[in-house]
């Protein structure tokens, strides 16, 4: 019964995630007919959506280098994990070779659907694997020749229901029993925070104009 | 305890479980399939490795019940499978093993390396089983058996 109560949960989590998320897009979008967007307004989104970016639940597989991070202290994947031709490991050290469909969480091991490095084009880091700029992460993200051709509505659904974007707020915890920390915001205001950077035109900042 | 379904080296197979049970033990403890080792228990050694669908995985970390109904394939059923029967005649060939405790998860290794590419470079060799370690160091031979294998399939 508890277990079946648990896989329910489990199920209803993601889908329950959804329907805030859409409820807060329908409410921001009333909001948003009514509001003005200009870029400041829109740049201050940005920020918000910038700080999940670089959160270690989402950075970590959006490096430079031939290998992915683990923990918010970003070390190395361990066991000489790499990259692979396209994002998923190589053959016999596929990311799948650990990563299920779910978390793990008896074996301390996260899982979502599709567990993979975003491509080269999406790296966030320098190959010394300091954290781009907000301008430099903004420019990455609404070039539709980096980010897979992704416009702004296509941002905005990535954001609301890519699996691994959600996974985010949904980490499970470790070996040792601790959750993994999640990004700065709730998802909902993440999708919120996009929207309206969408509808204020995807401004980006200039390197030097205030933000980091 | 669970009842669930695996398939197993082409076999359907009951087992009752507890659902957050490795992969790992189900094979040796319910079904006796001892030819996969224990080795680290944290996915760092690779000596557990068997392939699920067709990807070689890490049974250790692998709650069985995210099996589903893929199917799983261990190191018992590479007798009767082309690239895994090339891959244990090379092993004996160029006499890899030494201690022999990691061969099973290397050689699972090798055969999904092999299956997805037919000649894989020495760049290719060491990252695929970069993730497998054998104490005995015996680097050089398993390379050069993963090479022979190749050629014997080529």
């Amino acid at each position: 019964m508890g277990k079946a109560l648990v896989r329910r949960a489990a199920v209803g989590f993601p889908v329950s995630l959804c329907v805030i998320a859409g409820l807060t897009i329908a409410v921001f979008r009333g909001f948003a007919a009514d509001a003005p967007t200009n870029r400041s307004d829109g740049l201050a989104a940005w920020q918000s959506v910038y700080s999940v970016m670089v959160s270690p639940r989402c950075i970590n597989c959006h490096t430079a280098t031939n290998y992915p991070q683990q923990h918010d202290d970003r070390h190395r994947h361990f066991a000489n994990v790499v990259r692979g031709i396209d994002g998923h490991g190589v053959p016999g050290l596929n990311c799948a070779t650990c990563h299920q469909s779910a978390n793990a969480d008896s074996t301390g091991v996260p899982g979502a659907y599709d567990w993979h490095l975003a491509p080269l084009s999406m790296r966030w880091q320098d190959n010394e694997e300091h954290i781009l700029s907000s301008a430099a992460v903004c420019s990455a993200v609404s070039d539709r020749t980096r980010n897979g051709g992704l416009d702004g509505t296509g941002l905005l659904k990535h954001h609301e229901q890519e699996p691994l974007v959600l996974w985010a707020w949904a980490p499970g915890h470790g070996l040792d029993g601790k959750r993994r920390s999640v990004p700065p915001i709730t998802h909902a205001q993440f999708v919120a925070a996009t929207l309206h950077w969408v509808e204020a035109g995807m401004p980006c900042p200039k390197e030097g104009e205030g933000y980091r | 305890m669970t009842d669930l379904a695996l398939n197993i080296n082409g076999e359907r197979r009951m087992v009752s479980v507890d659902e957050t049970t490795p992969l790992l033990w189900v094979l040796r403890e319910e079904l006796k399939l001892t030819g996969t080792k224990y080795g680290c228990g944290i996915g760092a050694c690779g000596a557990c490795t068997v392939h699920v669908g067709d990807i070689a995985v890490r049974s250790c970390l692998l709650p069985v019940a995210l099996v589903g109904d893929r199917p799983v394939s261990t190191i018992e059923a590479m007798r009767s499978d082309r690239v895994g029967k090339a891959v244990q005649a090379a092993w004996i060939e160029n006499d890899v093993v030494q201690c022999g405790y990691c061969q099973s998860g290397l050689i699972m290794g090798a055969v999904a390396l092999l299956k997805a590419n037919p000649k894989p470079s020495d760049s290719d060799i060491e990252q695929s089983l970069g993730g497998n370690i054998c104490r005995c160091g015996t680097y050089v031979r398993i390379r050069a058996a993963v090479k022979d294998a190749a050629d014997r399939l080529a």
